[in-house]
This record gives structure tokens, C-alpha cells and sequence, in this order.
């Protein structure tokens, strides 16, 4: 009995480690996705407005991840409603918005989403009315996602190509790289090979 | 056997403090230029005033000159007291940039927000220009050091202040008192919701 009472102290040690060791392997040492990378295993909280879900062309359900979005391209915004250059950047990414869906060429084709790192639903909601921002903003709330793809700092940029095949490659990953809508938006055609497609 | 034990125990704890460390996200807007502390104390001293009791009254020199007082706004403003740690710190940086975009909520609450740190003036001022044009006073509580920080009981053992927020009616009754985890940046819903139950 005595044997069995003194294993308590070890066996609670051992789970505790084990637990740290899981939490530290899935998220320390994460680098930012690079060209030709894969993103990392992550899991986006569905938005509840329809428009936004008919936006992204997702069907329902609780999470989604970035490939399943219906685009050929998808420009993520790492973000923050904390971050004073995303508050200043706002307006231009909402032009960025408008300018791909007023282009018939593009707007079935790219697709723009926002994460709201370390934010919460009412958090990224503050920021969404704020800026009148068009396009689908989705909470990071416990820095998950922010983990995952490196603990950049705000506001963040990731180009992904989605294949017709369902796989998928990053094509552009930079910090604070917003020089404007157009100059942008350039960027992302050239480098995603869009640009020259029919 | 024993020895065994004690290193497996403090294997444990290092894991777990590892595994709880505190996130955030660092604007750019700062650059390189943020001190990382590391983790620390989530919390390092004892309240000296409880909701219900009138606030103790302060002047500090604030950033844009002049002193404020808290007894100025008696009457007339709800005032929202954010104390923070320490200037060109990591959760500090990202905490007033994002009450900068919601004036429109303490103006719909009669409020007003002032930010209080342990920082000198000319720190105050440099660091906060990187945040934009603030809406809100941002006080220096540098001398005497801490003085107000300590007379609410938020003065930790290190000299920097926790990261708490007082919400004072305008009768200059505590109505609130949030101190966070000095390693986390508080939930702005939870100030909404305390300043949307004070009358205007």
C-alpha cells in the first residue's frame, strides 16, 4: 500500500512532463511557412455570417481549413485589432477587397481572410466595425494558429495556392509587406503564376 | 531513489511553466525594439483598495503636458484607470493601441481612459508615439516611484505596476478592479461590459 501511495508523486510527474513534452513539440521551434511550404496543420472557426461562409464556399460545419476555401489563391492577414499598423492598413486591404471582387477574372479565383491573432470573437468584431471590413475576419483567440505559423509579429502576409487537386503551396509569406492595394495585389498575380492564366 | 524523484518533480515543473508560458503578438510597429522579459509573476502585490470604497485621488504629469488629477472628472466622467507594466514591453505594446480604436465605446459610457506606467516622461512619450495619435491621457507615475500604483495596492516587489484596470464611477467610487495575469493582455469585452453597467 505504502509502495502504491509513493508511485502517486512519479506518476503525476510523468503525465505532467509528457503533457509539456506533447505542448512543446506541436508548438515550439515553429518557423513562418516559406515558399514551397505546406501550411501547417490549422484549424479556422467557421464564420457565422452566411455571406462570409458563401464567400469562403463552405458549406457549414464548426472549422475549416485553408485549402478547403473555394479559390485558386488565398491571401491570409495575420492581424491583430491591438496593432497599430493593421488599424492603419485596414482601409487599404478593404480596397485590395474591392478590387478583386469588381474583377470578374478574379473574384472567384482569390479569395482574402483575416486571423486575429491572441483575438477574440468580440475583439475581431470591434476591428471588423471599425474598419468596415469586407472580408472574413476569424479569431485566433488562444494563439493557436499564431503558434503554429511562427509567432510573427502583425500584420503578417500569406500567399497559398490551392491546386485543382486539393494540395496546396505557400507562395508568399512576408511581415508588414502592404504597399498599397494595387501594388499588392500585382504582387500576389505574379508570384502565385495567376497572373497569365485564362 | 529519492534523488530520482526530486529531479523527475523539477523536470515536472519546468515543463509546466513552459507549457503554460504566456503568448501575445507584436505589432511591427514597434520594430525591434521590444524588451522581452520573459515570463513572469502573473501577479506580485496586494490590493489596497476593494470596489465600493472612493478611489484614492492622484495628480501625475501626463505625456501631452500638464497634470491630471482624478478628482477633475469627479461629477462630471466615468474613469477607467489602465495601469500598465512597463513601457517598450511585449503585452504592454499591444494593450492601448487597441483601446485607441474604440473611443466611441467610452464616449457611448461617459468614460474617459487614463493610462498610468512607472515610466518617466521622455519614455512615455517615445514609446506611445509609436501607437498613433492616442485619444487618452497617458500619466507618468515615475516620481515619487510607483506612488500611485502603490496607494491602490498594484505596485509589484520589482517596482513596476501590475496590469490592472479601475473602473471609478463618477462619484469616485471603485466600481471594478481587474488585475490580470502580468503576462496577458486583459479581454477587452470584459471592461465593455463593466463600463456598459455604469450609469452615464
Amino acid at each position: 500500500m505504502d509502495n502504491e501511495i509513493r508511485k502517486i508523486p512519479m506518476a503525476l510527474a510523468t503525465i505532467a512532463i509528457s503533457v509539456a513534452l506533447l505542448h512543446c513539440l506541436a508548438f515550439a521551434g515553429n518557423l513562418p511557412p516559406v515558399k514551397g511550404d505546406v501550411l501547417p496543420e490549422i484549424q479556422l472557426l467557421v464564420p457565422e455570417n452566411t455571406i462570409h461562409r458563401n464567400y469562403l464556399g463552405l458549406e457549414g460545419g464548426t472549422f475549416f481549413k485553408i485549402p478547403e476555401i473555394k479559390a485558386k489563391v488565398v491571401i491570409i492577414e495575420i492581424f491583430s485589432m491591438y496593432c497599430p499598423h493593421c488599424q492603419r492598413e485596414a482601409p487599404g486591404i478593404n480596397r485590395l477587397y474591392s478590387i478583386i471582387e469588381g474583377n470578374p477574372d478574379l473574384k472567384d479565383k482569390i479569395k482574402l481572410i483575416g486571423i486575429g491573432a491572441g483575438n477574440s470573437s468580440f475583439e475581431v468584431d470591434v476591428f471588423r466595425k471599425k474598419y468596415n471590413v469586407p472580408f472574413p475576419l476569424i479569431p485566433d483567440e488562444d494563439f493557436s494558429i499564431h503558434k503554429r505559423i511562427g509567432e510573427v509579429r502583425t500584420p503578417y502576409f500569406l500567399g497559398v495556392k490551392i491546386n485543382d487537386d486539393g494540395t496546396h503551396r505557400v507562395f508568399f509569406s512576408k511581415l508588414n509587406e502592404f504597399k498599397g492595394a494595387e501594388p499588392f495585389l500585382d504582387l500576389i498575380l505574379k508570384l502565385s503564376g495567376l497572373k497569365g492564366e485564362g | 531513489m529519492k534523488k530520482h524523484g526530486t529531479l523527475i518533480l523539477t523536470l515536472a515543473a519546468i515543463s509546466v511553466v513552459l507549457w503554460s508560458a504566456g503568448a501575445f503578438c507584436l505589432s511591427d510597429a514597434f520594430k525591434n525594439n521590444i524588451y522581452n522579459p520573459g515570463l513572469l509573476k502573473p501577479t506580485d502585490s496586494i490590493l489596497k483598495v476593494k470596489v465600493g470604497d472612493i478611489a484614492p485621488d492622484f495628480s501625475l504629469p501626463s505625456v501631452s503636458g500638464g497634470r491630471i488629477s482624478l478628482s477633475q472628472y469627479r461629477g462630471k466622467k466615468n474613469v477607467v484607470l489602465s495601469f500598465v507594466p512597463a513601457a517598450w514591453t511585449p503585452v504592454c505594446s499591444d494593450q492601448w493601441p487597441g483601446y485607441n480604436i474604440v473611443k466611441d465605446i467610452f464616449d457611448r459610457n461617459d468614460a474617459v481612459l487614463l493610462g498610468i506606467t512607472v515610466d518617466n516622461i521622455p519614455t512615455l512619450f517615445a514609446w506611445t508615439n509609436q501607437m498613433g495619435n492616442l485619444w487618452f491621457s497617458v500619466l507618468s507615475d515615475f516620481w515619487p516611484h510607483g506612488a500611485v500604483a502603490d496607494r491602490f495596492g498594484v505596485l509589484r516587489s520589482d517596482g513596476v505596476s501590475e496590469r490592472a484596470l479601475f473602473v471609478i464611477d463618477k462619484k469616485g467610487i471603485i466600481r471594478y478592479i481587474g488585475v490580470s495575469d502580468i503576462n496577458e493582455r486583459p479581454r477587452l469585452e470584459i471592461l465593455v461590459k463593466k463600463l456598459e453597467r455604469l450609469e452615464r
